[in-house]
């Protein structure tokens, strides 16, 4: 009996995420009738566009790769109890030192290029999110302020450098001063896996981080006391676990993990690193992290989601005529659903708790 | 509320005898045959239970035997999926706890439900509706306060701020809350856990005027001679259930102790000899800052002795809690030194303390003590996950810290459904046993204990004692920290009392007594 009740209770649970989804989509169709548009042929074009073809789907798995890459370090960033907002500029230095490595050295053959250019975009990253990390051990600065603060900085330094010491010569040589760096050498290219797809070796990358970020979580020292020190840190600086470090490891593993989305756009869809390459990523992979529950291995269907929704929005936004903006509404709805569907959950189970 | 009350006595006085607040008494209020269910737990068997006006009637049982899920139903927070209550005679359904509280009932739970920065008054008034519409009345407030607290020697002053008082001066304020919204049954859950000996006397006074005066007074507790010091009846839960119902005249702590726990129980420890080794735990001159920049510890200086348990006695905030967190790592030392088994650890981080083999079990228990979503096996190992059996490299072996869990859960009976349930659902308790069993399997030379037993229920908190007396045979040196005097009794070698952040005295076991340590407490030099 009780069996059987928990059993629907957890299924119940597991849905609930869908169940937000689909809500976020009714409100969403109420949005395009009154921007004039057919909702049922929106969705339509939204599912046409994002799994309709081959390509169409492979293109989805394009998108989810940042996606999972960013969410991944808003996992360990999240379960060590720091809140990291700071993904856009993270994925911004990291494309900008995968590029800076890969320009320098274009005579390294690819085996050491391509490992290179990606460690060069973790380390960016890390750095970028170590910043507030040590401000906030040493300080006590709020993370949340400096993260969103280092986006900005990280977007004039971008502006910065594609304008002036790393255009493309031929940007300036054509007059036309695009802001965009030349383009990487071949060898340092993520290997393409289904041509003409654009599908490349940096989503395959990303699902094995994934399972490796679980063991790391889960299975090791360091994953534990991120943990122990997120959900109580009284707890853990009584038992001996230097909270500050911690909070601060958690902030740089997150920017690691966003520099590397940034590393892997550069080198497996772009090829050079482009004004704007964060896309919105960095906000989004948090929206991907909360909808896989904080989850590793959760966040890899949630990629695949949000994935298929920014390459649907396109389609969508021919169809129909209307802004693909639309679907950053609909995320947020999906967000705020799921959010509050979960805090309903977790008050429920409080509410059956007995206490004596 | 001004208006309707006086509406509700108009039309009671012609029904039934007031109480000096203008309220009508509760004459009786039965719970009859109460079931309350909840996924895989039958909380309340069919319960019965019942107090009249002027009667004082405790409800006696373990953590978990279903004590606060009664009054609970009682104070409309949950319904019941079987049984009645009636007031006086009436079925009656509480609905929410507006309800209940319309209907007379008042609930003074444990953790006090104040705004610390609000007045004493205007947490009376706090919710309740003006007599002036949208301007406050606060003065009426304060006069009806400053009336009721003379009737009922409630020593309050309503325009104190809450973060200025004792603990016990806020549970007045939260009885004052209850009489002041009408309340003619009180319920009130442990209200002695957070009091010395002093203010349970005061607070005793105070319930037995009220029930003097035709109140109901229901009283939740565990302590036993205090349930023979105020209550008329008793009636004692077990596992769910009533086991006994009886008038509490001619009942003994040790009859009691049986029908709580179900089996016989020790009253008394037995001590082996008291042979005092090396000094392990040296405190010198202590200076400790508490939260507000005053000194919190004042140039305390004392040695505990391997094989010996040095009890701290004081009344809640005279520098314990500082005193502990100094030792522990937590808080800063100003000046003054602490050695802990030669090693002087005076500034060192808790890490280092736990590696010279000082073990702590801390007074916030949910907040210091676990995490309270991990399981009990990922609890076990919080300090000592970072080396062998429990990890290997960078990995945690779980093969090894689960049958170390295994282990320690049979070694100290913890009672956990597996070592993989979150620690939170198991009662406070078997949490404590679980904090014991992480601290004690280290070998500690030197132990920091802080209210070990503070909410837990008999039969742990015997279990607890037991185990701190083996760890005393075994030569560890204890500091007992505790505002259960009865406890510093049963355990101590020597017991330091605390007043004001000083020592007052030391005192050898055999030369203390409650009326001693009382007075110490007080502040008063013997």
């Amino acid at each position: 009996m009780s069996q059987v009740r928990r059993i629907v209770n957890t299924s119940f649970e597991t849905l609930l995420p869908v169940v937000g989804v689909i809500v976020a989509l009714i409100i969403g169709a109420f949005m395009l009738l009154a921007l004039g548009a057919n909702p049922i042929t929106a969705y339509g074009a939204l599912i046409e566009g994002a799994f309709g073809s081959q390509y169409s789907f492979m293109q989805t798995l394009v998108k989810a790769t940042p996606l999972l890459l960013v969410g991944l370090g808003v996992c360990i960033a999240f379960r060590g109890g720091v809140i990291n907002i700071g993904g856009e500029g993270q994925i911004i230095v990291g494309g900008l030192g995968a590029t800076a490595i890969a320009l320098a050295l274009p005579n390294l053959p690819g085996v050491l290029l391509l490992p290179l250019a990606l460690i060069a975009g973790i380390i960016s990253g890390a750095i970028w999110g170590g910043i507030p990390g040590v401000l906030k051990a040493r300080l006590g600065v709020n993370e949340i302020l400096t993260t969103i603060m280092m986006n900005a900085i990280a977007q004039q330094l971008s502006n910065f450098l594609l304008r002036g010491p790393m255009i493309d010569p031929k940007e300036v040589l054509a007059k036309t001063y695009l802001p965009q760096s030349a383009q990487v050498p071949e060898q340092a290219w993520l290997m393409r896996l289904l041509p003409p797809t654009l599908l490349h070796l940096g989503t395959i990358l990303a699902v094995v981080l994934a399972i490796g970020v679980f063991v790391f979580l889960w299975r090791t020292i360091i994953g534990y006391r991120i943990r122990a020190v997120g959900l109580n840190p009284s707890a853990a600086k009584y038992a001996g676990i230097n909270v500050p470090t911690y909070q601060a490891l958690a902030l740089v593993l997150g920017g690691a993990f966003a520099g590397l989305a940034g590393a892997v756009e550069v080198l497996g869809v772009s090829h050079r690193m482009l004004d704007g390459v964060s896309g919105g990523y960095g906000f989004s992979g948090i929206v991907t992290a909360l909808f896989g529950k904080l989850h590793p291995l959760g966040s890899i269907p949630a990629s695949v989601l949000f994935g298929s929704l920014l390459v649907g929005a396109d389609k969508m936004q021919r169809a129909v005529q209307v802004p693909a903006s639309l679907i950053q509404v609909l995320l947020g709805l999906v967000v705020i659903f799921v959010v509050s569907s979960d805090i309903w959950v977790r008050r429920r189970a409080s509410k059956r708790q007995t206490n004596g | 509320m001004a208006h309707g009350s006086k509406l509700m006595a108009l039309n009671s006085q012609r029904m039934s005898i007031l109480l000096p607040t203008g309220q009508p008494r509760i004459e009786s209020m039965r719970m009859i045959n109460i079931t309350k269910r909840f996924p895989g737990v039958l909380a309340n068997d069919k319960v019965n239970f019942d107090v009249k006006a002027g009667e004082i009637h405790a409800l006696l049982g373990e953590n978990g035997a279903g004590k606060s899920t009664l009054m609970r139903q009682l104070g409309g927070l949950y319904r019941p999926d079987g049984g009645e209550i009636h007031l006086d005679g009436k079925p009656v359904q509480f609905k929410s706890p507006a309800d209940s509280i319309q209907r007379g009932i008042g609930m003074i739970h444990q953790h006090f439900m104040l705004v610390p920065t609000l007045t004493v008054a205007e947490n009376v008034a706090l919710g309740l509706p003006s007599s002036r519409g949208l301007q406050l009345d606060l003065d009426k407030v304060s006069q009806k306060i400053e009336k009721l607290a003379q009737r009922y020697g409630l020593k309050i002053h309503p325009d104190a701020y809450v973060w200025q008082l004792s603990v016990g001066e806020q549970q007045r304020v939260e009885i004052m809350k209850a009489l002041y919204r009408g309340a003619a049954l009180l319920a009130l859950d442990e209200p002695t856990a957070v009091l010395t000996p002093q203010e349970v006397d005061d607070l005793f006074k105070v319930l037995r005027g009220m029930a003097a005066d035709g109140h109901a007074l229901i009283f939740i507790s565990h302590k036993l001679h205090e349930i023979i010091d105020i209550s008329h009846r008793v009636t004692v839960m077990r596992d769910s259930k009533v086991v006994a119902t009886h008038p509490t005249a001619g009942s003994t702590k040790t009859q009691l102790a049986r029908e709580m726990v179900g089996r016989e129980v020790i009253l008394q420890y037995d001590k082996t000899p008291y042979k005092p080794g090396a000094a392990m735990l040296r405190i010198e001159d202590l200076v400790v800052m508490g939260d507000r920049g005053q000194k919190a510890v004042h140039d305390v200086s004392l040695i505990v002795r391997e094989g010996e348990i040095f009890g701290i006695a004081g009344v809640s905030g005279n520098g314990q809690r500082e005193l502990a967190e100094a030792l522990t790592g937590l808080r800063p030392v100003q000046t003054g030194r602490v050695v802990v088994a030669g090693q002087e650890l005076t500034h060192a981080k808790p890490a280092q303390r736990i590696a010279a083999g000082q073990s702590a079990i801390p007074e916030e228990r949910m907040r210091e003590g676990v995490v309270k979503e991990f399981s009990v096996s990922e609890n076990l190992i919080l300090q000592d996950h970072g080396h062998e059996p429990y990890s290997r490299n960078i990995f945690l072996n779980f093969d090894a810290i689960a049958k170390e869990s295994k282990r320690l859960i049979d070694e100290f009976r913890v009672k956990t459904p597996s070592a993989e349930t979150p620690i939170k659902n198991l009662s406070g308790g078997n949490i404590q046993k679980v904090i014991m069993a992480r601290e004690i399997n280290r070998k500690p030379r030197v132990l920091i204990c802080a209210q070990p037993t503070r909410g837990v229920d008999i039969g742990a908190s015997e279990y607890i004692h037991q185990r701190l007396l083996e760890q005393r045979s075994a030569g560890t040196a204890t500091l007992l920290i505790s505002e259960d005097l009865d406890e510093l009794l049963a355990l101590s070698d020597r017991i330091a009392v605390m007043f004001d952040g000083k020592i007052m005295s030391i005192i050898d076991r055999d030369k203390a007594t409650v009326e001693r340590l009382g007075l110490l407490m007080a502040g008063v030099k013997a």
